[in-house]
């Protein structure tokens, strides 16, 4: 009995682990009547050995599917062994792991067995047993299967905290080619019906403190890095549109890992672009926290990201003029622009400038990386940068000083030699 | 200067504050008894801990600052970092000089300090909440060991209260020998006797539930298969999961074999 179930969860989670999405804030569901379990900011309550935050029991109901893309483990063409859960299984996985503050919740996601309503039943079932049957208040995020029934999907919303659906692959000409079964008009159809059912839902709470939660954490979405031939521009924009069109809380990017040897896709062996997916994550929360439009960042002159320097900096060296800026004077939204300045820096900076004016000994304690941020400012110290540095040469004297963590590790293996 | 030696809790160093500034001495020295190294010029002077001059120091720094502001400053001191009393007590001095609120003055060193070292003990206390992992104990009881670097356990209490309010649990910090323990209504602190000799042949090793030990190899296993061999990044792993947590966490030490 216990071989068999340790089985199907290492099978199960081989299967799952390609999401990346495992966030478990954006939710605020409380403890009622001494039951079991909340949510709150989100903790992550361990670390693969590959560094990604372990915070769900992310798993798979069942690895078969009818579905044959190119890019997924667990497409039907690919020989390897399926199988599936119960109901009960996964209940008792997931409040074993919470009780022993394993977890925050469970996230669950599936193949496509039979049809999108069987399958989105299956989880809706998995998480109301969760909420009625165990007052479970732990986070429960599940897949959103495209074709599934209005219905159904009304029904996850009331138990889920998040949904999500994955885009996959940016453009509907990459999809075409690497998963002929799908389309992106069919993934917008439930992320619109969920859209506008939180923004009801939302509006219904403010008027009745009693009604109930609906996807309080909200949906997100994920798409693969570098398995079709896109561009970081086509990308972003497309990031962006599920942003603004769909309320997104989060897109996420995975590097893709080879699986297959498609000749369609880069072959096994070759190396994860993570890099890349690093460049994009930064360009994604410049967009979101810092204020910056997509367009500023990625468009048709620059349609790829400088792999060596981060955007933010590489939007500075573009646009030279709006600096040097002084940083007793500028805006909390101009701060925000300057390389080597976070968000935490800034809001420390508009509060410490009120009781003085702020010198490079300051900033530096504050945790501004000076190295890059001197270049584009002027605080109260008598020196600063005076010389009329051109882009090109900023950008040299910044990657002498400081090599990127990237870089450190090729160093460090040329060294042995 | 003045040496004030207190009793190390967070009331004995509130009952030194009100000392020291109701002697009007400067400048001060406040140490616990344990860290105290006896000094042939000092006249050391140990405080006797008074819980009202306590809540009347409290009060006064509550009115010139922030809820969160007073929070910092008991996180701070459960930080229990040798000299962190004198960066208290500098804060506090300042807050009452001050007209309006020193809090948010990041230039200032002792404030950016305060600032830091909350920083520090929050870090370890959500580290907590993420690494304790219980086990089953054979009568119901959910157990946990832990060994902060920093004395966390009540800022972590409520978390845990909130969270596990239908099962039994005890978070026990070994490093400073107490623990809180649930009992389904309150939180209470306890200390437990490990190996007490004095009951006999009895081997003190706790009996687990039957289940534990599959739960736990499922905890491994998932752990395990959920990693991403192409994209492995040790740097990255130990800077989230540092080695000094191992020795309690399930998905990297055997914890049945005690």
């Amino acid at each position: 009995m216990s071989e068999r179930i340790r089985e199907k969860l290492q099978i199960l989670t081989d299967a799952a682990k390609y999401d990346v999405s495992c966030s478990s804030s954006g939710s605020s569901r409380k403890n009622k009547n001494k039951g079991l379990g909340d949510t709150g900011n989100g903790i992550c309550h361990t670390y693969t050995e590959d560094g990604r935050c372990v915070s769900l029991l992310k798993i798979l109901f069942t690895n078969v599917c009818i579905f044959d893309c190119a890019y997924c483990v667990t497409r039907k063409s690919n020989d390897i062994k399926r199988v599936a859960f119960t109901v009960q299984e996964v209940v008792d996985l997931t409040l074993n792991f919470y009780r022993r503050n394993y977890i925050e919740g469970l996230f669950l996601s599936s193949g496509i067995f039979k049809d999108a309503d069987h399958t989105m039943e299956r989880l809706v079932r998995v998480a109301k047993k969760l909420r009625k049957e165990h007052n479970f208040n732990g986070y429960i995020h599940l897949k959103s299967i495209p074709g599934a029934s209005d219905e159904l999907m009304h029904e996850a919303g009331l138990y889920a905290d998040r949904l999500s659906i994955n885009i996959e692959i940016p453009t509907e000409s990459g999809l075409k080619l690497l998963a002929p079964d799908k389309d992106h008009k069919e993934m917008f159809r439930p992320m619109n019906y969920l859209k506008n059912e939180i923004i009801l839902k939302k509006e219904e709470k403010k008027l009745f403190r009693k009604a109930p939660l609906f996807t309080p954490a909200g949906q997100s979405s994920q798409m693969i890095i570098g398995a079709a031939k896109e561009s970081d521009k086509d990308i972003m924009y497309t990031a962006a549109k599920l942003y603004t069109g769909f309320n997104l809380k989060r897109v996420y990017y995975s590097g893709y890992v080879p699986v297959s040897n498609d000749r369609r896709l880069p072959g096994l062996g070759s190396a994860v672009p993570m890099v890349r997916e690093n460049r994009l994550y930064q360009t994604d929360w410049l967009m979101r926290f810092y204020g910056f439009g997509v367009k500023e960042l990625l468009n048709d002159a620059n349609p790829h990201l400088d792999l060596d320097i981060d955007p933010k900096l590489s939007w500075a060296l573009r646009n030279l003029s709006c600096f040097p800026m002084d940083i007793n004077k500028v805006s909390l939204h101009e701060i925000l622009r300057v390389p080597g300045i976070g968000m935490q820096s800034a809001h420390k900076i508009v509060a410490a400038r009120k009781f003085q004016k702020l010198n490079w000994d300051h900033l530096k304690k504050i945790g501004v990386a000076i190295n890059r941020a001197k270049y584009f400012i002027t605080c109260g110290s008598r020196q600063f940068e005076s010389r009329d540095l051109s882009a090109m040469k900023i950008k040299q004297f910044i990657l002498g000083g400081s090599a990127s963590k990237y870089l450190k590790i090729a160093q460090q293996q040329l060294s042995l030699f | 200067m003045g040496v004030f030696i207190y009793d190390s809790t967070w009331t004995g160093f509130l009952s030194t504050i009100f000392e020291i500034f109701e002697r009007r001495v400067r400048p001060v020295n406040i140490t616990t008894v344990g860290r105290y190294m006896p000094d042939v010029f000092a006249q050391p002077l140990h405080v006797t801990t008074d819980e009202v001059k306590a809540e009347r120091v409290l009060a006064g720094i509550a009115k010139k600052i922030s809820a969160p502001a007073v929070r910092k400053l008991y996180a701070c001191f459960l930080s229990e970092l040798p000299g962190i009393e004198n960066t208290l007590y500098a804060y506090i001095r300042l807050v009452f000089a001050m007209k309006e609120s020193p809090e948010r003055a990041y230039a200032d060193p002792d404030v950016l300090r305060v600032s830091q070292v909350d920083k520090m003990v929050h870090r370890e206390k959500h580290r907590m909440e993420a690494f304790v992992r219980f086990q089953l104990t054979s009568d119901d009881l959910y157990y946990a060991a832990v060994e902060p670097d920093y004395n966390v356990l009540p800022l972590i209490l409520n978390h845990f209260k909130r969270r596990y309010a239908d099962q039994r649990w005890l978070i026990y910090d070994l490093r400073r020998d107490y623990g809180i323990y649930y009992d389904l209504k309150t939180v209470e602190e306890v200390t437990l006797s490990f190996n007490d000799k004095s009951t006999g042949s009895e081997p003190s090793i706790p009996l687990f539930h039957e289940e534990e030990a599959l739960y736990q190899a499922l905890w491994k296993d998932y752990f395990k298969h959920v990693n991403i061999k192409e994209r492995k990044n040790d740097k990255l792993h130990l800077q989230h999961v540092p080695k000094r947590y191992w020795k309690n966490l399930t998905e990297k030490f055997n914890l049945l074999m005690w």
